[in-house]
């Protein structure tokens, strides 16, 4: 049904934000009539891709054409009017307003000046209508359901006569049934000949709707696929970026874990879940072990992490720490048991720039001793010394303010930090995203270092390779749901993408 | 349904049925309270705050906050009464003056908030300074007008029914507020208003003209307190220092009994007219009382703000853990997904 004609074509396009190449020389091609999946892991500039096309950020080199006339949109206004709408992962309407009005906001037909609101109400039901939604426009939006105020956002795209249209995450907030209502819409509008670019994390939709795939990793193209012809093993191995046809038959890093000693049981769950972000789970957690989670983007890795360090009470299942019942309702519960977690996102959940790294070091220690309980100003200093030095920190010294600091070295202070509480269990949530590859090595020796030492380790990460170096056992979760547990004779790059891949 | 249409006029519904539950309160209270002309006095001794408080309405709604009103009014009312009184200006020249000087004033505020990106309140505080001090500069003595057409206007009554009347302040007054109305709900300018108050961000994504529509809505507001402080000139026939210390919380504040929230994007600016008139109703029961001091009043609208940011608050608490009871049957079909 695709034909060849390329609706937009994107030649060589290169993005750099500080520090960080988030695209190059990245290639694209959308035909008329297709819809065409996004692929990649966080990070892969799947994001940044979007942003350019539309003209939210400025790209540094390359070229877009759109029907074979090179287009560069500076505004989502611009861009929209040449024909690429988009539709955000968060829907990106005011819930203030009434879907009328937001269907036709800074376009409504006016007379004299005063806005013509039956004109508005009736054609707005009109367009929705057409999608076979049936609501009443003149109510505010945010009266309506997510799934609801998405179908608005999407027949708002398609009535500026769209040629390419782009649903960034469209179905994370939706339920089976209204997924399926989305497809129905964009298999039709496929038919009518448009161009959907759809991202996604979701394997099985990619290939309930996709004609073709293309998949990014590191700001770098990997490659353009047909969906038929690409196995969904395959599909993930890309995205992670590990070639199986070359791995499967090596062996497991030598210097994995000895202990033996691990069998004592630290933590359990028992039917432990959060309502709305992870469903009942058991779990164990041994002393000394390194535990991975895996799992694409939003499977839960973090939210599971966040139940088992009280940020999300659980509220199912039981709780037990040294086979003794617990309550963790709390963070400070948790950090009462000997537990720490190193949260997934550094800057806004881990260091407090404008302290220095002996204060930073300091935080964790101090909120589990209670406001009361000082800590002498040279046993703070010992403290840092002994971390700055035990984690290799490079800093000019104690005192500097943290946010001098390179990333690597911050996730460093916070991994001190943590680790000055002498915690049993120290959860890490991508403790090495966008640290050099040398500092990436070191925290991967003190991790397992750290759990020869008896300390239990919860590991998440999105890099394959980590992860079974570090890990003993690794727990794989899909969509929310714990769904496999990995035994270190088992634990193989091909068994663990599987279980990812939703494969058996 | 029914529930639907609660949440959505229940403030102003709240706040109109306040109303005349206070006046009720004074009419059983106090002999001679329930009267045409007490009612209409309300409107006369609070003209002007109707107008700012509409201005200030407009800039709630677009999420933005502007303290300078009191002190615009008084300047307003000093430059008025110099410019009559020592430079013996055409008192329909110095009216033009005064709102192109409000025009310019409001335009500038909202220049530097939106191309500066500073917080309006810092912006609007400079403002409320300077135009403050500025009064100081012209004159630090009372100036009283005494031009000819300003007290006719002043002393002008317009009689309604037997023997109540209104002032001329009081038309103005509604004028203002009918066209804050139309502007606000019936055209393109005023939905992008609140376009931009509900969430700014969404706003620009949609090809709204943001930047615009923010300096225009300081301008207009700017326009506003230059026209009430016109009317408050007309009131006190003077210009003073002092005048309208503390006036721009009077005009947050009956936007905010209005329905209007101060996070933007919500409200009614009728509401903001019953606002300003409970505020005037709760004066005047005090005065009615006889014993009480008039700072009561204060008292009594800090209690009814409470109130009011209470019941929006319980409004959107309310909302929100209705979506979550939404999406969590929407996770029982297997289809789980949050936002890592």
């Amino acid at each position: 049904m695709a034909n060849n004609e390329a609706v937009l074509k994107m030649n060589g396009v290169s993005k750099t934000f500080p520090g960080v190449k988030a695209l190059k020389s990245v290639d694209f091609k959308l035909r008329a009539g297709e819809i065409h999946a996004l692929m990649g892991e966080n990070g892969a500039g799947k994001s940044t891709l979007i942003k350019v096309l539309t003209g939210v950020e400025e790209l540094d080199s390359g070229e877009i054409y759109l029907s074979g006339e090179k287009i560069l949109a500076k505004s989502t206004q611009q861009a929209q009017e040449l024909g690429i709408s988009t539709v955000y992962q968060e829907v990106n309407l005011c819930p203030n307003l009434t879907v009328a009005e937001n269907f036709y906001i800074g376009r409504e037909p006016t007379r004299y000046g005063k806005i013509n609101w039956k004109e508005i109400n009736r054609s707005a039901e009109q367009a929705l209508a057409k999608l076979d939604l049936k609501i009443d426009v003149k109510q505010k939006l945010e009266n309506y359901s997510v799934a609801i105020q998405q179908m608005v956002a999407i027949a708002r795209a398609i009535d500026y006569k769209a040629r390419v249209l782009i649903l960034d995450e469209p179905t994370s907030s939706l339920d089976k049934n209204e997924v399926e209502k989305l497809f129905i819409i964009m298999k039709k509008l496929r038919s009518e000949g448009m161009g959907i670019i759809f991202v996604t994390h979701f394997l099985d939709q990619v290939y309930e709707v996709s004609d073709r795939i293309t998949v990014l990793r590191n700001g770098e193209l990997v490659g353009e696929y047909e969906a038929e012809s690409l196995p969904k093993i395959q599909l993930v191995a890309k995205m992670i970026g590990k070639d199986l046809d070359i791995l499967s038959n090596l062996k497991k890093d030598a210097n994995k874990e000895q202990n033996t000693n691990a069998n004592d049981t630290f933590m359990s769950f028992n039917g432990v879940g959060h309502t709305g972000t992870i469903e009942p789970f058991d779990l164990e957690i041994r002393k000394g072990e390194v535990l991975g989670l895996a799992g694409l983007l939003g499977s839960g890795r973090s939210e599971l992490a966040r139940v088992i360090f009280g940020i999300d009470k659980a509220d199912s299942g039981e709780i037990r720490v040294n086979d003794e019942r617990a309550n963790i309702a709390s963070p400070i519960d948790a950090i009462k048991r000997g537990i720490a977690l190193c949260p997934e996102n550094r800057k806004t959940e881990g260091i407090i720039g404008e302290l220095s790294v002996r204060e930073n070091i300091i935080l964790a220690l101090q909120a589990r001793n209670g406001i009361g309980k000082t800590i002498s100003r040279k046993e703070q200093e010992r403290i840092a010394d002994e971390y700055i030095k035990l984690l290799n920190i490079k800093t000019s010294g104690k005192e500097q303010l943290v946010k001098n600091l390179s990333g690597g070295n911050q996730q460093k202070v916070i991994l001190a930090r943590w680790l000055a509480t002498n915690p049993d269990l120290l959860i890490l949530d991508e403790p090495t995203r966008g640290i050099d590859v040398g500092t990436k090595t070191e925290i991967q020796k003190l991790i397992i270092q750290f759990a020869e030492r008896g300390m239990s380790v919860v590991f998440i990460s999105s890099e394959m390779d980590e992860s079974l170096r570090c890990c003993s056992r690794m727990a794989i979760l899909r969509d929310g749901r714990k769904v496999a547990e990995i035994c270190e004779d088992e634990l193989t790059d091909r068994n663990v993408m599987k279980s990812i891949a939703g494969e058996d | 349904m029914k529930k639907l249409f609660n949440s959505k006029f229940l403030s102003l519904y709240i706040t109109i049925f306040l109303f005349f539950v206070l006046f009720s309160i004074g009419s059983v209270l106090y002999t001679g309270f329930f009267s045409l002309q007490t009612f209409l006095n309300l409107f006369i001794d609070n003209a002007f705050l109707i107008i700012s408080a509409s201005g200030m309405t407009m800039v709630l709604l677009i999420g933005g906050i502007d303290i300078s009103v009191g002190s615009v009014i008084a300047l307003t009312c000093m430059l008025s009464a110099y410019l009559l009184e020592l430079k013996g200006f055409n008192p329909v020249l110095v009216m033009v003056l005064m709102i192109l000087m409000g025009a310019g004033f409001g335009l500038i505020q909202g220049c530097l908030i939106h191309f500066f990106k500073i917080q309006p309140f810092i912006v609007t505080l400079a403002g409320l300074f300077f135009a403050r001090g500025m009064t100081a500069v012209i004159s630090t003595d009372t100036i009283n007008i005494k031009n000819k057409l300003y007290t006719d206007i002043s002393n002008y009554r317009i009689y309604l029914y037997d023997k109540s009347f209104i002032s001329i302040g009081v038309v103005i007054a509604l004028i203002v507020i009918s066209i804050t109305i139309y502007i606000a709900h019936y055209t393109r300018f005023g939905r992008s208003v609140y376009a931009i108050g509900g969430n700014e961000q969404s706003a620009r994504l949609m090809g709204l003209p943001v930047g615009r529509t923010k300096v225009l809505v300081y301008t207009y507001s700017g326009v506003c307190y230059a026209i009430a402080g016109i009317v408050f000139s007309f009131y006190m026939l003077s210009g003073y220092t002092l005048h309208q210390q503390g006036g721009e919380m009077d005009a947050i504040a009956s936007a905010v009994i209005g329905g209007t929230s101060l996070t933007g994007g919500v409200g009614y600016v009728f509401g903001t007219l019953f606002g300003v008139l409970i505020q005037g109703v709760i004066q005047t029961l005090i005065m009615f009382q006889g014993t009480l001091s008039s700072w009561w009043t204060r008292i009594a609208v800090a209690l009814l703000l409470c109130m009011f940011i209470m019941i929006q608050r319980l409004l959107t608490i309310r909302k929100d853990t209705g979506r979550k009871a939404k999406f969590n049957t929407g996770k029982k079909a297997k289809q789980l997904k949050v936002k890592a």
